[in-house]
Order: C-alpha cells, then structure tokens, then sequence
C-alpha cells in the first residue's frame, strides 16, 4: 500500500483528471487513468517532499467553503472599489506574526490570501515567522490580523499540525 | 436553462472586465495587483460552471472537463501573483538604495 | 446557442470580455515598468481565454476547451518565466 500509493489523493486525483478530459469512463481509459496515477505516485515520492498526511476531513471541507465564501464576498469589495473611485480608502502592507510553521500550510494559506481580492502575500520572514500582506482595503488593521489568524491559520493547523 | 447558462457567463464576463479596469485605473502596482484577482477567481468560476450547465443540457449527458480549468486557475493564479509581487519588491528596493547611494 | 435571448446575453459577455482584452492592453503598452506589463499580459491571457470558451459555447463543441486549457497553460508558464526573470533582476537593469 505505501510502495505502491504513497500520495492516495494525488494518484485518485490524477486519475479522475485524466477521465474528465477524455470525458469517458471506457476501461482502457480507465487503466490509463490508474496507470498515470500510480506513476505520478511514485513521481512525487521521487521528489521526496515534507510528507504529513492531512487529517480531519470536516474542517478542510468547511475551510474550502470558508474560503469559497470569501472569494464571493471580497470579488463584491473589490468591484465596488473598482466602480468608485473616489471613495476614501488606504491601501498598505500588514504585517501578520504566524503559529503556523508547516510548509504545506504555509503554501496554502499564501494560495488563499493571494485568490482572495483585495488581499495578496508579499513577503514571508522565515526566520521570525512573520507574514507581510498588502491589503487594498486597509480600515482597520486589528480586525484583519484577527480575520487572518481565527479563520485560517487556525483551522489550517487543526488540519496539519 | 441555457438563458441561466448565458447570464452566469455574463456575470463572469463582468466580473473579467471591472477586473481588467481596475488594473486601468488602479495608481500603483500594489494595488493593480488586487482587481484581475477578480477574473481569475470568481470570474473564470462563473464562466466555467456557465459552460458547464449549457454543454450538460446540449449534450444531454454531464460535461465536466471545465473542472480541470477551474482547478488548474485557482492553483496557479496565485502562484505567478506571489512571484510577480516578490518580484516587485525586490526591483523597488534595489532601485530605492540605489537612489539613496 | 446562438438565436434569442440566450445568443444576444453571450454576445454582451463576449463584448464585456473584448472590452476587458482591450483594457489589459492598453495597460500592457502603457506600462509604465516591466511588472506592470507582466500583470497585464496574465489579465490579457485569462480574458482571453474566456473568450475562447465562450466562442466554443457559441459554436455548442467542446472543441474550444482544449485551446482554451493551453491559453491557460502557457499564459501561466509565460508569467511565472518572466515574472522570475524580474525577480534576478540584473538582466534588466
């Protein structure tokens, strides 16, 4: 089991890629389907990458719809913006000192700040586990760091740490 | 239905485009960075469950591929705006010892 | 999908996502630095690339998908190369 799927989710993710985008679920293309997940399996164990193996699905469903949510909500503050111009507001970097120190929850949380509008990743201090942010609607730095730290940093370590 | 499939598409499409005036009107690059965000995310998303709904209904069988472009989007947007903001950075800091060298 | 009302909403969407190409290139010409333009090139390719799935919904083949896939591909290789070429630096100055 562990020669042959060291990444499970990787491999049945490869796997249903290749059926989507050949749109058929005929044997052949399902043994290929099995065939490149496999590989791809070994491929990244190759690579040997920090390995940690997600735990608790039920909060990772809940952060991808938290973070779903906040897509919607902040692609409509951005827009707004965008249509009023004149509308006072400061735009700046914010400075989030981290718990988090998993490369992989790093990865993610730099993912979902940067898709989400209005917020993009712009520097991380490794040595002081300080994130910098730049944030287009800077009102009130307190309640950011608070967004930042209680809705993904938090849950992102249940999932890992 | 497929009215339903053209008005997400649409939505979208508008998304894409105040994206892609932000990034007009926007003064520094710190802050044109944030607008095509917009059609990157949640405008590509539109588009592509648009597309999903309508091949459905023509082809009468589910249409999925679209995911593959979803996913690959999310994945990857934020990876070259990461870059292109280091990358800025680092010009804007060279240039600004340079200045006061 | 191509007559009534569901032709002429994908037709404004289509014009919505011209506009938009034309917005990231004026800021592609205009600059005024190189990060800029990088921005704007990644803008122009995503637009374009709902342009083209939503001429393949138009045309109702699926063929379209996959060009639109490799705008996406390449678009997101030619950000990331260039992007990384900034970030050495020197080349440019």
């Amino acid at each position: 089991m562990r020669r042959w799927l060291p990444y499970p989710i990787l491999s049945v993710a490869l796997a249903a890629a290749w059926l989507v985008l050949n749109q058929s679920v005929d044997a052949a293309h399902i043994l290929l389907g099995v065939a490149l997940g496999l590989a791809g399996g070994r491929i990244l164990a190759a690579l040997q990458p920090p390995h940690r193996r997600p735990r608790r699905a039920a909060v990772a469903l809940e952060l991808f719809f938290l973070v779903l949510a906040d897509i919607v909500r902040s692609n409509i503050a951005v827009a707004r913006i965008v249509l009023n111009p004149r509308q006072k507001r400061t735009a700046g970097f914010l400075s989030v000192p981290l718990e988090l120190r998993h490369p992989a929850g790093l990865a993610a949380v730099a993912c979902i700040v940067t898709a989400t509008p209005g917020t993009s990743w712009a520097r991380y201090d490794a040595a002081r586990n300080i994130v910098t942010i730049h944030v287009l609607d800077l009102l009130d730095e307190e309640e950011w760091v608070h967004i930042f730290k209680q809705r993904y940093e938090r849950r992102l370590r249940e999932i890992l740490e | 239905m497929s009215t339903a499939a053209a008005l997400l598409i649409l939505a979208g499409a508008s998304l894409a485009l105040i994206g892609s005036i932000g990034l007009l009107r926007m003064k520094t690059f710190y802050e044109r960075v944030h607008p095509p965000t917009m059609g990157t995310t949640l405008g590509t998303g539109l588009v592509l469950i648009g597309s999903m709904v309508f091949f459905t209904l023509h082809e009468s069988r589910p249409v999925l591929h679209e995911i593959v472009i979803g996913v690959f989007m999310t994945l990857n947007t934020p990876v070259t705006y990461m870059l292109l903001l280091r990358a800025a950075l680092h010009r804007d800091q060279t240039e600004y010892s340079k200045q006061s060298n | 999908m191509n007559a009534g009302l569901p032709g002429a909403i994908l037709m404004l969407a289509q014009v919505f996502l011209a506009l938009a190409m034309v917005c990231a290139l004026y800021r592609l010409l205009r600059g005024p630095r190189a990060q800029d333009r990088v921005l704007a090139l990644d803008t122009l390719y995503v637009n374009a690339m709902l342009l083209v799935l939503t001429f393949g919904i138009r045309e109702a083949t699926t063929l379209y998908f996959e060009a639109a896939l490799i705008i996406g591909v390449m678009g997101f290789v030619s950000t990331a190369a260039l992007a990384k070429f900034l970030l050495r630096g020197e080349v440019i100055e």
